[in-house]
C-alpha cells in the first residue's frame, strides 16, 4: 500500500514535469481555468482535512489564503532586488526564490492555524466555526489597514527608490526621484500547482491511512471512545488544522502569483463559503468526491457566467437541499446521521 | 386499561425491548422491576410516545396509542414522573406544576389540582416561587410526581422515584404514592430497581430482564418467588 | 465630555438594535442548540418589507401612526417568514447532527442574501423618512430624535418579550423547553408549536430591529443584515447565549465597544472589533458574563 502510493506520487510528478513542458501551447482562457482548478483542489483538500476528517468546522479558510498570499507577494516584491542578486533571474533562480516564499507563505499559514487551533481544542461545532469565521473577518480587516501592502486598493507591487524608500503606491514628494516598479512577478504555472495538488493529496492519504489516522477516523464522532482508546484527538485534531492551514497558505501563495493582485475582498466570507461548498458537495471526509467538487464547481461559473448573479443562489440551494436530502455529499458513502 | 402486546424497541442494531406483554387493568398499582439496563424506562417512554416503537401495540381503554403524539397521549390521560426526575431547573416550584398542566385547558380545575397537590406535599407549598434546581433531591422527586397529577391523569407511570433519594423521604413518597391510589383510584405503573419496595407497595409485578418479562404474578407471590429473591432482593 | 456623551448616545442606540437581533439568537439557540445564521437577513428583510409596505400604503408624510403601522405590519411579515423557514429547513432535520443543521443555516442565509439582491436588486435603497429627525442638545452633546425613538422603542419592545416569556403559559413553555426538552414533551407540550412561536418572536424582534436601524440609517440593501446579524450573535455568545437578559447586555457593550472604537480609535476596525470581542470571551469565559456553567450530559 505505502510503496504503491509512493510510486503514484512520484509517477505523478513525472508526468506533471512532461505536461508542464507543453503547457506553453495550451490556450490561455483553459490554461487559466486549470490552474484555478488546481488551486481550488488544494483548498478544498485542505479544508476538507480540517472539516472532513476531524469533525470540526471552519469557516475561515479565506483567511489562511490571505496569509499565505500576502505575504508571499510581499517578500517577492519587497525583497526581488536581494532575491535576483542572490539567485539571479534564470529558471532556478527563480524556482530557488519561489520556493522560499512559498514556504515561507505556507508556514505563516500554519502558525496562525496554531493560533487557531488552540481555542478549537475547546470549542465545538457552531462556537469553532463562528470563531474561525471571526479569525478570518479579522486577518482581513487589518490587511485592509495595512498601507505597506496596499491596504483596501489592492497590492500589484512596489515602488523602490533609489533613496532605498519602498512603497506599493507612487509616492508624491520621491516624484522626482528614480524608482523601479517591482511587480508580483508570475511564478505560478502548472508544474507548480500541481506539484502541491500531488503533494497534498499524498500527504492526506498516508495521514488518513495511517495506524493514527485511522484509529481517530473510526471514533471521530465519540471523543470520550476515542480518549478511552488512547487517540490524543487533541494532537489530531491540531495537527489537521495546522497542516489545513499550511496548505491554504499554499493556495494563496500560488493564487498570489498567478493573478498577480491581491485585494482584500478576495478573501472575504464568500470565498471561505465557496470552499466550504466545495467540501460539502463532495461529501466531507470523501477525498476524490472533495476533488471532483472542486473541479467542478471551477468549471461551474465559466458557464454561469451570463447569470453570474444566480451563482450564489446556487451555491446556497446547493448547500440547503445537500444537507435536507443527502448530508454526506453526493460522492460520500458513509452516513453520518446522529441524534442531536 | 392500559395493555402492552408484543411490544418492540430497537436503538439501531440493539433490541432493548423484545416483544413484552403487559397489563395494567384500572386502579391497580403494577410495577416493573429488572435491573439496570434491561428495558424499563424504554418501556415507559414508549407509552409516553418520546420514543417509536418498531412492533406490536400499546392501547388504553381498546383505543392503540401506539407512537402517538406525546401531547395526545398526556390529554388522553397517562402522564409520566422520568427517571432522573428532569425538573425544569430555570422554572419556578409553580412554573413547574403548571407545565405539567400544560393541556389542560380549566382554569378552576387546575388552580384546585395545584391546592391538591400543595395538601399532599406541603413542602412544595413552601418552595413555591423556588427553583426547581434549588429544591432537594427528595423535593424534587415530590414536584416530578406533583407535576404529572398537575394532568390530571388517569394512569401515571412513575420512572425510578426511589433513586437517589434519602431512605427516610423514600418510605414517605412511597406511602403517599399508595395513598393516592387508595383515595383518588388513579393507576399507576411503578418502574423500580428497589423491587423489594416496589412489590410492597403493588398489587402485580413484572420482572423485565434484558429486554423480555421472565416472571411475572400477584406481588406478594413474587415476593415470595425464590429467584426473584435471589436475583433481585439480594438473598 | 460632550463628545462622549454623545458617543455613548450613539453606542446605546446601535446596541439596541443589537440586543434586538441577540434576543432571536438566545431564544432559538436556548431552544434548537444551533446558531441560526440566517437571523440577521430576517433583520434585512424587515427592513425591505418595510419599505414595500411603505410604497404600498402610499406612505409619504411621516407620522407616528404611520410609523407604528410600518412596523407591525414588517413584523407580522418577518413572523411569518421566520416560520416559513423553520418548517422547511431546520424542522426535517430535527433528529440531524449539529453541523447539518448549522450548514443548512449558512444556505438559508445565503439564499436570502441572493435571492434579496436578485429580487430588490444589489444596489441600496433609500428607506422612507418614518419619523422627522430633531437634533437637539444635552449637556452639549447633539442628539437626534431618531435616536431616542430607537432607544425608547428596544426597550418597549424588550418589555414586551419579558412579558410574554414570563407571564404567560406558551412563554413559560419556551423557557421549559429550553430547560429541558424531554420534559416537557412529557408533559405534552407540543415542541413544534413552541418552536414555531419562538421563531415568531425572534422575527418580529429581529424585523423590528430592521427598521428602527433603517430610522437612523436609511440607505438598506440585501447584504445589510450580515455583519448586524455576526454583531448580534456575538452579543449573545457575550452575554451568555440562552440567557435573556445576557443577550441585552451584550448588545448594549457590543453597540458601546463599537461606538468607541469608531470615535476613538479608528472607523476601520468597527468590524474586526466585535470578532476580538468573541475570541476574547470564548477563550476566557464561554459560557459568557451571565451564563451559567451547564453541565453536558454525556
Amino acid at each position: 500500500m505505502q510503496v504503491k502510493s509512493k510510486l503514484l506520487f512520484l509517477s505523478s510528478l513525472i508526468l506533471i514535469f512532461v505536461i508542464n513542458l507543453f503547457a506553453g501551447s495550451i490556450d490561455p482562457y483553459f490554461y487559466t481555468v486549470i490552474i484555478y482548478i488546481g488551486i481550488n483542489i488544494i483548498l478544498a483538500t485542505s479544508l476538507n482535512l480540517i472539516n472532513g476528517y476531524t469533525g470540526q468546522f471552519s469557516l475561515g479558510h479565506a483567511g489562511f489564503m490571505a496569509i499565505g498570499g500576502y505575504l508571499s507577494i510581499a517578500l517577492s516584491t519587497y525583497f526581488a532586488p536581494f532575491f535576483q542578486n542572490t539567485f539571479g533571474t534564470g529558471v532556478f533562480g527563480e524556482a530557488i526564490t519561489f520556493i522560499i516564499v512559498l514556504l515561507a507563505g505556507g508556514t505563516a499559514a500554519a502558525l496562525v492555524g496554531l493560533l487557531v487551533g488552540v481555542p478549537s481544542l475547546r470549542l465545538k461545532g457552531d462556537y469553532l466555526a463562528i470563531t474561525t469565521l471571526g479569525f478570518a473577518e479579522i486577518i482581513r480587516v487589518v490587511i485592509q489597514n495595512m498601507d505597506v501592502i496596499g491596504a483596501s486598493q489592492g497590492f500589484r507591487g512596489v515602488y523602490i527608490y533609489n533613496n532605498g524608500v519602498k512603497a506599493p503606491q507612487m509616492v508624491q514628494d520621491l516624484g522626482e526621484m528614480s524608482n523601479i516598479f517591482y511587480a508580483v512577478p508570475k511564478f505560478t504555472n502548472f508544474f507548480w500547482t500541481f506539484l502541491f495538488v500531488a503533494i497534498i493529496i499524498y500527504y492526506v492519504h498516508n495521514l488518513i491511512n495511517s495506524t493514527y489516522g485511522r484509529g481517530f477516523l473510526s471514533v471521530k464522532d465519540d471523543e470520550i471512545a476515542a480518549e478511552s482508546m488512547g487517540i490524543n484527538t487533541t494532537k489530531f485534531k491540531v495537527s489537521a488544522f495546522v497542516s489545513g492551514a499550511f496548505f491554504a497558505g499554499i493556495a494563496g501563495v500560488l493564487y498570489g502569483h498567478f493573478n498577480l493582485y491581491l485585494n482584500p475582498e478576495d478573501f472575504n466570507f464568500l470565498k471561505s463559503v465557496e470552499i466550504v461548498v466545495m467540501v460539502i458537495l463532495g461529501g466531507m471526509g470523501s477525498m476524490i468526491g472533495v476533488i471532483i467538487a472542486a473541479v467542478l464547481l471551477t468549471i461551474l461559473p465559466e458557464f454561469l457566467r451570463s447569470v453570474s448573479e444566480y451563482r450564489m443562489i446556487i451555491y446556497a440551494l446547493l448547500l440547503i437541499i445537500m444537507m435536507l436530502t443527502r448530508p454526506q455529499g453526493l460522492f460520500g458513502f458513509k452516513i453520518k446521521r446522529k441524534k442531536l | 386499561m392500559l395493555e402492552i402486546k408484543d411490544l418492540q424497541i430497537h436503538y439501531g442494531s440493539i433490541k432493548a425491548i423484545r416483544g413484552i406483554n403487559l397489563k395494567v387493568p384500572d386502579g391497580s398499582i403494577v410495577t416493573l422491576i429488572g435491573s439496570n439496563g434491561a428495558g424499563k424506562t424504554s418501556t415507559l417512554r414508549a407509552i409516553s410516545g418520546i420514543i417509536k416503537t418498531a412492533g406490536g401495540s400499546i392501547t388504553y381503554n381498546g383505543e392503540n396509542i401506539t407512537n402517538l403524539h406525546p401531547e395526545k397521549i398526556v390529554k388522553m390521560g397517562i402522564c409520566q414522573s422520568p427517571e432522573g426526575r428532569l425538573i425544569f431547573s430555570n422554572l419556578t416550584v409553580e412554573e413547574n406544576l403548571l407545565m405539567g398542566a400544560y393541556t389542560r385547558k380549566d382554569k378552576e380545575g387546575v388552580k384546585d389540582d395545584l391546592e391538591f397537590v400543595f395538601s399532599f406535599f406541603p413542602r412544595l407549598k413552601e418552595r413555591i416561587k423556588q427553583l426547581g434546581g434549588t429544591l432537594s433531591g427528595g423535593e424534587q422527586q415530590m414536584l416530578a410526581i406533583s407535576r404529572a397529577l398537575m394532568s390530571k391523569p388517569k394512569v401515571l407511570l412513575l420512572d425510578e422515584p426511589s433513586l437517589g433519594i434519602a431512605p427516610l423521604l423514600v418510605k414517605t413518597i412511597f406511602e403517599k404514592i399508595v395513598a393516592l391510589n387508595h383515595s383518588t383510584g388513579i393507576t399507576i405503573l411503578l418502574v423500580e430497581q428497589n423491587a423489594n419496595l416496589a412489590l410492597s407497595v403493588a398489587n402485580y409485578g413484572y420482572v423485565l430482564e434484558t429486554g423480555e418479562i421472565i416472571l411475572e404474578g400477584k406481588a406478594d407471590e413474587l415476593a415470595k418467588n425464590e429467584e426473584v429473591r435471589k436475583a433481585y432482593l439480594g438473598e | 465630555m460632550s463628545e462622549f456623551i454623545q458617543q455613548v448616545i450613539n453606542g446605546l442606540s446601535l446596541g439596541a438594535i443589537y440586543a434586538l437581533i441577540a434576543l432571536g439568537y438566545t431564544m432559538v439557540y436556548g431552544i434548537l442548540k444551533f446558531i441560526n445564521f440566517a437571523h440577521g437577513e430576517i433583520f434585512m428583510l424587515g427592513a425591505f418589507s418595510g419599505f414595500y409596505i411603505a410604497r404600498l400604503l402610499g406612505f409619504n408624510e411621516s407620522s407616528i401612526i404611520g410609523a407604528l403601522i410600518i412596523l407591525m405590519l414588517s413584523m407580522t411579515t418577518c413572523a411569518l417568514i421566520g416560520v416559513t423557514i423553520e418548517k422547511l429547513a431546520y424542522k426535517p432535520l430535527r433528529s440531524a447532527s449539529k453541523l447539518t443543521v448549522l450548514i443548512t443555516a449558512i444556505g438559508v442565509s445565503l439564499f436570502l442574501q441572493y435571492t434579496g439582491q436578485l429580487v430588490f436588486g444589489a444596489d441600496p435603497k433609500s428607506f422612507p423618512t418614518l419619523l422627522t429627525n430633531v437634533n437637539f442638545k444635552i449637556a452639549g452633546a447633539n442628539i437626534g430624535s431618531n435616536q431616542i425613538v430607537v432607544i425608547v422603542s428596544s426597550i418597549v419592545l424588550m418589555f414586551g418579550l419579558r412579558e410574554i416569556v414570563m407571564r404567560t403559559k406558551i412563554g413559560t413553555a419556551i423557557r421549559a423547553v429550553s430547560n429541558n426538552l424531554t420534559a416537557a414533551s412529557l408533559m405534552g407540550i407540543n415542541i413544534n408549536n413552541v418552536i414555531s412561536f419562538t421563531f415568531v418572536l425572534g422575527s418580529s424582534l429581529a424585523a423590528a430591529a430592521g427598521i428602527l436601524y433603517s430610522i437612523n440609517y436609511p440607505s438598506i440593501d440585501p447584504l445589510m443584515g450580515i455583519l448586524p446579524g455576526l454583531k448580534a450573535f456575538i452579543a449573545a455568545v457575550l452575554g451568555g447565549i440562552g440567557n435573556f437578559p445576557g443577550a441585552v447586555l451584550g448588545g448594549l457593550v457590543i453597540g458601546l465597544i463599537e461606538t468607541f472604537t469608531v470615535g476613538y480609535l479608528s472607523p476601520t476596525y468597527r468590524d474586526a472589533i466585535a470578532f476580538a470581542i468573541l475570541i476574547i470571551i470564548l477563550l476566557v469565559k464561554p459560557t459568557g458574563l451571565l451564563g451559567k456553567k451547564e453541565v453536558e450530559k454525556v
